[in-house]
């Protein structure tokens, strides 16, 4: 995306940062329980409550997990890794630090490929991914001049992506995290819902003129909870950037917070008043040291990703590279696919499955664990129609009466007789009753009018209720009009 | 028959096996002693309850003859071990009242084995301090002398104190920079320090999480290896402790130090070192000789950076170890009209002048500008100390020192208090070992001119506090101290 400027261009330079809560049973560095939607500090143990004496363990299924989505980003895993305290005092912070890693994180750097609208791809860089633990959360809105604390996410495990300033529009940054999301779910190492919170995004923003590759000061952008808002929140202060050098002004770096509200970004905390974290070695963990046989068996346990899925259904089931992307952002809609086309016409699957199939979804708001229909009746409705059982047209009704009863669409057709009929003897009763009883028409037909073919083919398959087979009534008609 | 407070352990596990006294008679003598030298302050906390129930349950064990192997034998605990259910305040300010819903690990070994909590015992602040006066329940008193009041050192004061004064039968101490070697060097017991990862710190209030490490004070040093044993251990709730067997620490008592090389470093003994303690060094040097062993003169060349990276490194963790004493959950709260006034006005009442000093000068060396100079550069010099040792045990097995430069000092010591620095010199001869994460231990080697016990140092390999164990055995024979009955 270029903005237009009064003397030059300008083009945006944005980087990410993404915490994404890692799925595990229990807290990164001590053995409470992450379920979501318990009561208020039930999830608590003794280490998260920062009392003293405690100490942090690893959660070794944690690292597994970290370990898993390194690979997943095409990045390198790092054999020695480190923990390292923040330190800053807040009320949902119980021990006055963060356990996360600094110099030496778990993943070093690393490769996204996203799909842009225009069909084309692009090359994310990831610098580094490490694993910390979240803070606890704050609730301001039960007493007005009380703060409540909660501290069941205190302490649950959360890796963070950090890109390189790669992204040159809203659309690629959008793309991104819709991309991260599909592999981080394929992987099943994050949940990836944004609203949530299991998936949380820092944007640095900064912008240059075109063709300059000069970084300017960035300002940053925390806690941003929709791809849709992290589209807005880069546009627009972007655009803000651009106004302050046109009219003359300077950006300082600082942090802002975006209100979903306006989509604009308000100043929050200037750098001179930035924390001073004073990172330093956990001395209570010691280093993470990864053997290659550990990272290789990790390896072997990865399932196929988004790219390497939709590479193969472009190849092997000749999707079109757009239905490909599509049905594979999703893990349980590709799987669902892949079991739906299994011996079918997978393009005509993949028709169905994108149209009335995600219609359906839409309408009766569920997600396709939920359906009615399932994927080897999908299948076989798409069999019921390339075997000339029933047409499109009937189809479209089966696939109806399928999403509400879960019905087989064989069992439906059986049952209300739909089966197309191809018997020519019967079409032709059909055929000639309709010539009979529309003669002007014939006659018009003949007088040159060959349009009214359609008409008359229409008549006869609603005479026969749709069931008798379109082309059969073209070749009678041609016969018996010609 | 002398007093059953003044028997050690393991006189004191024979009389109870021989059935002269029962565990609830022990605990009770124990308890009259207590009340009788209050004036020591060596305990914080009294739990005459707690002790004649466990003491209760121990004489019922030795009549079941299912006796532990410390069964009945009555402790004192340091108030750095959160102990379940009894307050536990580090001697600070900030923790009034706070009882711990939990038990630290080093504890719950020693009542597992039957011994039983006479109380809580007195320490410097967070263990920050190394005379006990930094306590906010003010200091434990020397029982060596009782016409001037003289300090007990620290920052294991009260523990070293009361295994002096016999109003426990052995204490639980911890040692950061010297904090269990000093103080039992002052009141005349013997006190080991274990290698760094020998005894899990879960439970224990940490002060510098690198450096600290549990480990009895007690009367002589059979005594120290019956409460190791005890003690030590692996425990997944402590990372940084090491899975490796604990051997039987008394195996090591009573064999013979022939071939046994010492090491004697040439920068333990600077100019002006005091004659005393000097004369004391080589008379420990003489025994072990005079036993068979090889005295080999050895060099730790960086021991002279070791007190200024010790006072970089253990006040960064501190500041951050620290942080979490915040007036929200537990302890002390000053309220104040916004959180940061609140964080503020608690810490400020909660703290006393040492510990904020320290959170000071570790901030500071932590922050973003220093880091390099201060902090990361003592982490460099760190390794050389180490490294130093590694080289230096090449050519002996054990090393011996004296424990301190100096005897137990008054308490309220103007030269002490006119410069912390001053203070902080007390630990020259004892932080290079925590640094280095090796097993020391004080034993009581003799009295100064004015009849003040004199300490001497014993450092062993990694992971081998046998040899030391061995070594000390034989100097303790030999020099036939005399404790305080």
């Amino acid at each position: 995306m270029i903005i237009t400027g009064k003397e030059h261009n300008w083009e945006i330079v944005c980087g990410l940062e993404i915490h994404c809560q890692i799925i595990s049973e229990a807290k990164i560095f001590s053995g409470a329980s992450t379920r979501f939607g318990a009561d208020a500090n039930e999830n608590v143990s003794f280490v998260d409550a920062g009392m003293p004496g405690m100490l942090p363990v690893l959660n070794g299924y944690c690292v597994h997990q970290a370990v898993k989505t390194g690979l997943g980003l095409r990045a390198k895993i790092n054999n020695y890794s480190e923990f390292s305290r923040k330190n800053y005092f807040y009320a949902d912070m119980p021990t006055g630090y963060q356990i996360t890693q600094f110099l030496y994180p778990i993943v070093g750097e690393g490769v996204v490929t996203v799909d842009l609208d225009d069909g084309s791809s692009k090359d994310i860089r990831i610098e580094r991914m490490h694993i910390e633990q979240d803070a606890g959360k704050s609730i301001h809105d039960i007493d007005p001049n009380k703060t409540f604390i909660d501290l069941n996410r205190a302490g649950v495990g959360l890796m963070e992506i950090v890109t390189k300033p790669d992204f040159r529009s809203p659309e690629e940054a959008g793309a991104f995290l819709r991309k991260l999301r599909s592999i981080l779910r394929y992987l099943g190492t994050c949940d990836g819902n944004m609203d949530e919170g299991s998936m949380r995004c820092d944007i640095n923003v900064s912008v240059r003129p075109e063709g300059s590759d000069e970084l300017r000061t960035r300002c940053e952008m925390k806690n941003v909870n929709s791809v849709k808002f992290v589209m807005q929140a880069i546009e627009n202060e972007a655009r803000r950037h651009v106004e302050v050098y046109e009219n003359g002004g300077s950006i300082e770096q600082e942090t802002r917070r975006f209100d979903p509200a306006t989509g604009l970004t308000k100043a929050l905390r200037k750098k001179e008043f930035a924390h001073d974290y004073r990172y330093f070695p956990e001395p209570d963990l010691p280093p993470l040291v990864l053997s290659d046989e550990y990272i290789r068996k990790v390896a072997d346990e990865l399932p196929e990703l988004p790219d390497a899925k939709k590479a193969r259904f472009v190849d092997k089931l000749g999707l079109t590279k757009y239905d490909a992307s599509v049905i594979c952002e999703n893990k349980e809609v590709a799987d669902f696919f892949e079991k739906a086309a299994a011996g079918h016409d997978a393009k005509k699957v993949a028709n169905w499955l994108m149209g009335d199939f995600f219609a359906m979804l839409k309408r009766k708001n569920i997600n396709i664990e939920e359906s009615p229909v399932t994927a080897e009746n999908l299948g076989a409705l798409v069999e019921l129609i390339e075997k000339n059982v029933i047409s499109g047209k009937i189809a479209k009704d089966v696939f109806e009466i399928m999403s509400e009863t879960g019905d087989s669409p064989a069992k439906i057709v059986e049952e209300k007789g739909l089966k197309q009929v191809t018997d020519a003897g019967a079409i032709e009763a059909i055929v000639d009753r309709v010539i009979a009883e529309n003669q002007d028409k014939v006659g018009a037909y003949k007088g040159g009018k060959t349009g009214l073919m359609g008409w008359f083919v229409g008549q006869v398959i609603k005479e026969s209720k749709g069931k008798a087979n379109p082309q059969v009534v073209n070749s009678l008609l041609a016969e018996k009009l010609n | 028959m002398a007093k059953i407070t003044s028997l050690t352990v393991h006189e004191t596990l024979d009389g109870l096996k021989n059935k002269e006294f029962t565990a609830l008679e022990l605990a009770k003598a124990y308890l009259a002693a207590m009340e009788e030298k209050r004036a020591l302050n060596a305990y914080v906390l009294e739990t005459a309850e707690t002790a004649l129930a466990q003491a209760e349950e121990s004489a019922r064990r030795y009549r079941d003859g299912t006796a532990r192997a410390l069964e009945g034998i009555p402790l004192g605990i340091k108030d750095l071990f959160c102990t379940k259910g009894i307050r536990t305040t580090a001697c600070s300010h900030i923790l009034d009242g706070f009882v711990p819903p939990y038990e630290s690990t080093v504890t719950a070994n020693l009542f597992a084995a039957g011994a039983v909590c006479l109380g809580k015992l007195n320490m410097d602040e967070f263990a920050m301090g190394g005379s006990n006066e930094t306590s906010y329940y003010g200091p434990a008193v020397n029982p060596w002398q009782e016409e001037k009041k003289l300090v007990p050192g620290g920052s294991s004061g009260g523990s070293a104190a009361a295994v002096a004064a016999n109003i426990c039968a052995a204490a639980t101490g911890t040692d950061t920079g010297g904090s269990i070697r000093q103080p039992a060097a002052f009141c005349g017991v013997a006190g080991i320090k274990p290698t760094y990862g020998r005894c899990s710190r879960y439970g224990i209030v940490a002060f510098a999480s690198s450096l600290d490490q549990a480990g009895p004070i007690a009367k002589d040093v059979r005594d120290c290896a019956l409460l190791l044993n005890v003690m030590a251990g692996y425990d997944a709730k402590d990372s940084t402790s090491v899975k490796t067997e604990t051997p039987d620490f008394t195996k090591a008592l009573g064999q013979s130090v022939k071939g046994l090389k010492v090491g004697v470093p040439a920068e333990y003994r600077p100019t002006g070192l005091n004659a005393e303690i000097a004369a004391c060094w080589d008379k420990g040097i003489k025994i072990l000789r005079e036993a068979g062993a090889e005295v080999v003169e050895i060099s730790l060349p960086h021991t002279r950076y070791a007190l200024p990276v010790y006072y970089i490194i253990a006040p960064a963790e501190a500041s951050s170890n620290l942080a979490r004493y915040d007036g929200l959950r537990y302890g002390l709260r000053v309220p104040g009209e916004h959180l940061d006034n609140m964080y503020v006005n608690s810490r400020t009442a909660g703290f006393g002048v040492e510990v904020k000093r320290r959170i000071m000068v570790g901030t500071y060396v932590l922050s973003a500008g220093y880091y390099d100079a201060y902090y990361l550069k003592a982490q460099k010099v760190r390794r050389l100390i180490r490294d130093d040792f590694v080289r230096a045990f090449n050519d002996c097995d054990v090393i011996l020192t004296p424990t301190s430069p100096t005897t137990a000092f008054p308490i309220g010591d103007a030269q002490m208090k006119e410069n912390p620095i001053n203070m902080w010199l007390n630990d020259v001869f004892t932080v290079s070992v925590n640094l280095a994460g090796l097993p020391g231990m004080s034993l009581p080697a003799g009295l100064s001119a004015n009849g003040l016990p004199l300490g001497l140092q014993l450092i062993g390999r990694a992971f081998d506090e046998e040899t030391m164990f061995k070594a000390a055995a034989v100097l303790e024979k030999e020099i036939g101290f005399e404790r305080l009955k």
